[in-house]
């Protein structure tokens, strides 16, 4: 047994020395029951234990704790330690506080009373003690019982250092679960004049705190710009003797230092002459710094001087004005790119991606392409990999797009099994953004699919195919290389299907000549069939029904495949239909309408890249950077829908085969007849996308998926219970709190909802509607997808029987912890009349409930407005109105949705604009809307700009359905 | 801001964790699961930093002991490092030539220690002196009582772990 410091808990040593001897996990847990009966009968026994035994006792349960197993006595024991005289005794029932009670205990009163007492004393080790219990726990109880007495800590005159330091760091902890209590902007100007203070440490702690309450209210906070930059200034002048203990290996205040740069990242360049002066100048000491030779060899003094550097480089990146100084910046962290410590290349890569966005340093990041390059073939670990493909993708342009893209294939073939899906969509993205010309764009996504076939995924090849079908010069040269690509022996699915939908649109252009006539085409395309999976062999189906209209000459061929007993008896229904529709079609129909029906496919809308949307759906921070915006639609009209010939091709064919309905196994949901030729087009188009409602494939998936997906989109599942989920009603109380959620001859459920912040209270009404008890009667909640971990609710108990015609109330409490799109499930069971019934519905909890409105001027708006425009931050939609669009109607509605509707702000009376905070327990994000009704075209385009990517996105789905 | 800090074996042993952030037990679990397996897994030589979720993991091994700071997308790696360097530092200093015993006995005086030195998942005091300081006036307060000295037989966690 190791010394046991200070005053040992003799106790305490043996046991952790005996379960450190425990030979195995069983004879651990018996040690531990044996430890636990004895707690317990010392906790209830009738002798008062002193003070030490109890701290012993309370040490152990801590120590089984963490250990990893659960304890669920000796709070109250914790508790009482806190009002012990002894320090030490004090100093644990803090600890086990600290890591077992949870905010919300109901013990939570006493402690407070604790707390408030500790943090009058007049010997600052108990203040620090329970200033370090808050800062730890950091509840909302806390948080309203010590409003004013942290911030006055914090700026008293009479607070000395260490006090300072852990009332600025707890109010910060204080201020990220519950910033509506405090008013800050009363002590803004003392909170500021802490970058002053003399000593370091209560600057360090205090620079966090001002961070985060800039990150709220910039405006009222601004004053911290020209303290932070002399501060700043003074220790990077400073030689490393100055600082005495805050020099950390020769570097002068290194944490303080990367506070101050980060705080600066907050605010735009300064405008003030002096300080535009002294900024840069600042920086520039910095990286002259970094290149003075070591004054140590040891490693803490290069990461503690480089960090500086980065978090320095990171501020030149942000200001984005100074072309000298990131030229510079991206100079220096060329020379890390082959230093030989893994850290600082993987942290210049990733620093360099930033660099390659500016105007000014685009091309100084190029000069670094073939060390990059390099990197990418010799680095031995994945993450530095990883890094060096994002800093490749970041830096093409249409200079290098050839090489680069060439360069990145040709890693495919070896590269990491956990990037090559990324890496996939990235060169996809690549060639068809930096396309000079089509075939090129061609030729690298049929490399791709032959290099990585299982990576590429849908988005990926239905994309080549709308840009062929798109860009008749193409067409020609795109169906004769993937005629040659589908000659290799073997090749994967994915080219099958890209050939089988190329062949079938524009087979024709190639069957001039004799080596691809129209039967080498099916005869090779039918030499693959065997091989594909149901999905493919229904494209081909409909390649060959396509051929037909092509080529009628080898009609007879291809009806052979389809009366063979392969096909119409074929045990897949989707199959089988296709098959026998197909026969049908090919013999009754008139050559005239067959051609109408088979006619080519119209061109596709234009609009954003779906493999764009895909890797930013995968990684948002991966496309922020997108320098260029891609295509995207100029005007309303695209968005309204399908192209109008589409509707005229496909109508036919509907009522052709309602009137002729082909022998379906009962198997076969109805829709798939439509699905075949794509008519679902319209319908998905013209449906709002909700997200919220739709668990079928995205528009854009089923606008591509011509010869539609004979797979049936699987149900999303993951409920617990049984039937279908009821959503009913769910639409209507996206704008409203209360009302009937669900309802039907046995029962209905009614709801009423307050929010505040980032918290909810919602009340349940169960009410019987029949005359016989309900028995039994069960609740759960069930959370889709990652939902658990966004949004938590809490069920309180319900009555688990039900009068006959009477009502139950039940109470759910929810905390919304970051953004989330799906909405959790309701799920409630009972026996009525001896039968089991089970009902599950949809509750609306959307993440707009938790925006709490905000106020602001033109000015504000439209400056926070401008900042947030990076690609991801924003969303806009444009889309006919569902509604009438009475103006009065549709504040109604943007209130109802909680957002704050600012008057006088936008220059067009007619628009709307809203300013919002949307409370999660994690963060804040700022969330500004414009709404722009066109009463003429009878059409919406709604602007949604928040701080965080995606929600922008989740609140412009919810806003459209009310519209 | 710091998320969490986690201690822990070459066997995969937890040894200390701070939750700067609330999650449930069982979520602490899993995440502690899955950051013990990932990082043991790691070889020597490769990148400290792991992207992790929409967070970053800073880790390194002192002796026979892993630490591991979750920290948010645009804190600084380096400087966490650095951290986890002075904490190391500090327990070094506090308990002369730390090792891995040390922590398992002492562990609420390394929970005591890392309170000095981060709050709320933010640096507090990155002086030595300062936080030594502070832990010295609280062993002053302590009441008399013989310590027991007993022997000390593990490396130090300051001496390269290879």
């Amino acid at each position: 047994m190791p010394a046991v410091k200070g005053e040992g808990m003799r106790g305490l040593a043996v046991f952790i020395s005996d379960i450190r001897n425990c030979k195995s996990k069983e004879a651990e847990i018996k040690r531990i029951n044996k430890e636990l009966a004895n707690i317990r009968s010392k906790f209830k026994g009738d002798k008062t234990l002193d003070g030490y035994q109890k701290k012993k006792y309370v040490c152990k349960l801590l120590f089984i704790f963490l250990l990893g197993h659960d304890i669920d006595f000796g709070h109250m024991e914790a508790v009482n330690l806190l009002s012990s005289n002894k320090y030490t005794e004090k100093q644990i029932g803090y600890l086990f506080i600290s890591v077992l009670v949870s905010g919300t205990s109901e013990l939570m009163k006493l402690v407070i009373q604790a707390i408030k007492e500790d943090i009058k004393a007049r010997n600052p080790i108990f203040v620090c003690l329970a200033l370090q219990c808050v800062a730890n726990i950091g509840s909302r109880e806390m948080a309203e019982a010590l409003v004013t007495d942290i911030p006055k800590l914090l700026v008293s005159g009479d607070t000395i250092d260490s006090v300072k330091q852990s009332s600025a760091l707890c109010l910060l902890r204080l201020l990220r679960t519950n910033s509506d209590l405090f008013n800050m902007s009363e002590w803004a100007n003392r909170v500021i004049h802490l970058l002053n203070d003399q000593h370091m440490g209560v600057v360090t702690s205090a620079t966090s705190l001002i961070e985060n309450l800039v990150k709220k209210n910039a405006e009222d906070f601004k004053g911290c710009v020209p303290l932070a930059i002399s501060r700043l200034s003074r220790i990077v002048t400073s030689s490393y003797t100055d600082l005495q203990d805050y020099t950390y290996y020769f570097v002068p205040a290194p944490w303080l230092s990367v506070k101050l740069l980060r705080l600066l990242q907050n605010y735009p360049p300064p405008d003030d002459p002096s300080l535009r002066v002294r900024l840069p100048e600042c920086l520039e000491t910095i990286l002259n710094k970094a290149q003075e030779p070591p004054k140590s060899k040891k490693i803490q003094h290069s990461n503690a001087k480089n960090a500086v550097l980065f978090e320095a480089i990171s501020l030149i990146i942000h200001m984005d004005n100074d072309p000298n100084l990131l030229v510079r910046a991206c100079t220096q962290l060329g020379q890390f790119l082959q230093h030989r410590e893994t850290n600082l290349r993987y942290l210049a890569l990733e620093s360099m991606c930033l660099l390659a966005t500016s105007e000014f340093s685009h091309e100084a990041v190029k000069t670094h392409q073939e060390t990059v390059i390099s990197a990418l073939k010799t680095e031995r670990d994945v993450s530095v990999r990883q890094r060096a493909v994002d800093l490749l993708y970041a830096m093409c342009d249409r200079t290098n797009a050839q090489e680069i893209v060439a360069e990145m294939l040709a890693y495919l073939e070896t590269a990491d099994y956990s990037i090559r899906e990324e890496m996939v969509l990235k060169v996809a993205i690549l060639a068809e953004k930096y396309a000079v010309d089509y075939t090129w764009f061609v030729d690298t996504i049929l490399n791709l699919i032959r290099v990585a076939g299982d990576y590429v995924s849908e988005e990926v090849w239905y994309r080549v195919i709308q840009i062929v079908i798109n860009r008749d010069d193409v067409q020609g040269y795109a169906a004769k290389t993937v005629f040659e690509a589908l000659q290799a022996p073997a090749c994967h699915e994915n080219m099958v299907k890209v050939g089988g939908y190329i062949l079938g649109e524009f087979g024709n252009l190639i069957a001039g000549d004799p080596r691809s006539s129209p039967l080498v085409q099916f005869q090779l395309l039918h030499s693959k069939f065997h091989l594909c999976s149901p999905a493919t062999r229904g494209l081909l189906l409909s390649t060959y029904v396509k051929f037909i209209n092509l080529f009628p000459e080898i009609k007879p061929q291809i009806q052979e495949v389809f009366r063979s007993n392969n096909q119409v008896r074929n045990a897949d229904v989707e199959l089988q239909q296709r098959a026998i529709e197909y026969l049908q079609l090919t013999s009754v129909t008139s050559t005239d309408v067959l051609a109408t029906v088979l006619e080519e496919m119209p061109a596709f809308p234009e609009r954003e890249s779906s493999i764009l949307a895909k890797l930013k759906k995968k990684k948002p921070t991966a496309v922020k950077e997108e320098g260029e915006k891609p295509k995207t639609m100029p005007t309303a009209q695209v968005n309204s829908g399908a192209t109008p010939d589409a509707n005229v091709n496909v109508e036919p064919v509907a009522s052709l085969f309602q009137t002729d309905p082909p022998s379906q196994a009962p198997a076969a949901p109805a829709a798939t007849s439509d699905d075949l030729l794509g008519l679902s087009t319209p319908v998905a188009t013209s449906a709002p996308p909700n997200a919220l409602n739709n668990g079928g494939p995205p528009a854009s998936a089923v606008l591509l998926d011509i010869f539609g997906d004979p797979t049936p989109a699987p149900p999303t599942s993951n409920n617990v219970g049984a039937g279908v989920v009821d959503e009913e009603h769910f639409n209507k109380f996206i704008c409203k709190n209360s009302g009937v959620i669900f309802e039907n001859n046995l029962l209905q459920v009614g709801m009423k909802s307050e929010y505040r912040q980032n918290l909810a209270r919602v009340t349940l009404f169960y009410g019987n509607k029949t005359t016989t008890t309900f028995a039994a009667f069960l609740t759960e909640v069930s959370y889709p997808g990652d939902l658990k971990e966004r949004l938590s609710v809490q069920l309180k108990d319900v009555d688990p029987t039900i009068e006959g015609g009477s009502q139950k109330q039940q109470i759910l409490n929810s905390e919304c912890i970051s953004e989330f799109t799906i909405a959790p499930v309701l799920s409630f069971e009972f026996i009525n009349n001896g039968a089991p019934q089970a009902f599950r519905v949809k509750l609306p909890l959307t993440v707009n409930k938790f925006l709490t409105p905000a106020v602001m001027n033109s000015e504000d708006f439209f400056n926070r407005w401008k900042s947030l425009s990076s690609p991801g931050q924003e969303c806009q939609k444009i889309f006919k109105a569902q509604h009438p669009m009475d103006t009065e109607t549709i504040k109604l509605k943007l209130l109802g949705f909680c957002l704050g509707v600012l008057d006088g702000v936008d220059p067009n009376p007619v628009n709307f604009v809203c300013a919002s905070i949307l409370h999660t327990r994690n963060q804040q994000i700022g969330c500004l809307v414009r709404l722009e009704p066109n009463n003429q075209a009878q059409m919406y385009r709604l602007t949604a700009r928040c701080s965080k990517d995606s929600v922008s996105q989740t609140i412009c789905d919810l806003l459209e359905t009310q519209l | 801001m710091m998320q969490f800090m986690l201690l822990f074996s070459r066997q995969g042993k937890l040894r200390l964790q701070k939750w700067y952030e609330a999650h449930p037990d069982k979520v602490k679990k899993k995440i502690t699961r899955e950051l013990i397996t990932t990082i043991l897994s790691r070889k020597p030589k490769m990148c400290s930093f792991i992207e992790w979720k929409d967070m970053k993991i800073v880790y390194k091994r002192y002796a026979s002991l892993y630490f591991c700071c979750c920290v948010e997308r645009d804190d600084n790696e380096l400087l966490t490092l650095e951290i986890i360097h002075r904490y190391v530092e500090l327990l070094d200093k506090y308990f002369g030539s730390v090792c891995e015993l040390d922590i398992i006995f002492n562990f609420e005086k390394a929970y005591f220690m890392l309170d000095e030195l981060l709050l709320g998942g933010e640096v507090q005091e990155t002086s030595k002196k300062n936080v030594l300081k502070a832990i010295a006036a609280q062993d002053l307060l302590q009441e008399e009582e013989k310590d027991l000295y007993l022997q000390n037989d593990i490396l130090s966690l300051l001496a390269p772990p290879w």
